[in-house]
């Protein structure tokens, strides 16, 4: 990393090459676009939407590596449960 | 007992596979074992010029396939290790004259006549590549410090993995400490977070390494040489000894986190 890098407050190179691989692999080994997951991340919201009232600002999502297996991760902060419905009065959709 | 195979392989082309596997097969044979190497690269043959055998090649790997030849006529024998033989690559035909069952065929006949044989795959993920893996009992994934090289060898990881040829080990080749030590080159510990392998070896990036190679002589010959030294201790880890990574890094710290990584301490 050279001087004028650190006057311009640039991060070390060998920092860049690893987070921009850590990303590239993920997509590489699930064969999914960033669009694609951004899809995905829709759908979800819209499944979940139905049944409970979800915080989609505080909402994470997204894939994790362990080791070379991949996950996909979604942590979904719930707003407000809807009051449980009286007995009886169940009425269908 | 009958030869382990090993083939080496990366993905990318250019990182080394061909230095790797000639500076293998002189350390090995230059240990005792009777070592057989196989040019998988065909027409595109370069291990002869590494070797320095070029000028001793009558029959190739596709003349043995096609019945032109016996397998010993095939076999060259190094200049110096009475216990190296090179299988040279055809030049000039091209990748489809062998299949994946000719080379399990060819590694069959191999097997009683040495003690490791090992295959160098040509660059890419294609025929001439499934050809390479076809017979190993284990591979190498060679890669450099650098992205174009890492994100190659993670989606050879992945092949092999599908293909039931996992897990394979790693050779970080052409590594430069003083950049990774100025955090301008992923270190060690860098790529195997990313990869998430075995590590078998830390190749340092060193110029004797082209100077072998104008020569025809691989730097594992070269008792002064640390890529060589590199290499030596790679063969001695392919039969199966326990040897600590070379200390590249003089105050030692990002070291001793790559010995802890690969569990060799």
């Amino acid at each position: 990393m050279s001087f004028i890098d650190k006057l311009l407050g640039r991060k070390p190179s060998a920092d860049s090459a690893k987070e921009r691989l850590q990303l590239v692999l993920i997509h590489d080994r699930t064969d999914l676009t960033s669009s694609e997951l951004e899809s995905l991340r829709d759908d979800l919201i819209a499944t979940i939407s139905r049944h409970i009232e979800i915080d989609v600002s505080e909402m994470q999502f997204g894939l994790e590596h362990d080791g070379r297996s991949q996950r996909l991760v979604a942590d979904i902060p719930i707003k407000r449960v809807p009051r449980r419905r009286a007995k009886g009065k169940s009425k269908a959709r | 007992m009958p030869a382990q195979v090993i083939t080496i392989t990366s993905g990318k082309g250019g990182v080394g596979k061909t230095t790797a596997v000639a500076n293998l097969a002189v350390a090995l044979a230059a240990n005792g074992s009777k070592v057989v190497c196989i040019d998988g690269d065909i027409g595109l043959r370069n291990l002869d010029v590494i070797l320095g055998l070029e000028n001793r090649i009558v029959y190739d790997i596709v003349d043995i396939i096609e019945g032109r030849c016996r397998l010993k006529q095939a076999m060259i024998r190094d200049k110096k290790l009475p216990d190296l033989y090179l299988i040279p690559a055809a030049q000039t035909r091209d990748k489809n004259a062998v299949s994946a069952n000719d080379m399990n065929r060819l590694a069959k006949d191999l097997r009683s006549e040495c003690d490791y044989l090992l295959i160098d795959s040509p660059a890419g993920i294609e025929r001439g590549f499934k050809n390479a893996i076809a017979p190993a009992d284990r591979v190498l994934v060679v890669t450099n410090p650098e992205v174009s090289a890492v994100r190659d060898a993670d989606r050879v990881i992945g092949i092999l993995e599908a293909e039931g040829k996992g897990p394979a080990a790693l050779i970080l080749n052409r590594l430069n400490p003083v950049m990774v030590k100025k955090n301008d080159m992923l270190s060690p510990d860098d790529v195997l977070d990313l990869l998430a392998i075995e590590l078998i070896g830390i190749v340092p990036e060193d110029e004797g390494v082209i100077v072998g190679s104008n020569r025809g002589t691989p730097v594992a010959s070269d008792p002064k040489s640390k890529a060589g030294q590199a290499f030596r201790n790679i063969a001695r880890r392919i039969t199966g000894e326990e040897v600590p990574f070379l200390d590249l890094d003089h105050s030692g710290g990002l070291w001793d986190r790559i010995q802890k990584l690969a569990g060799r301490k």
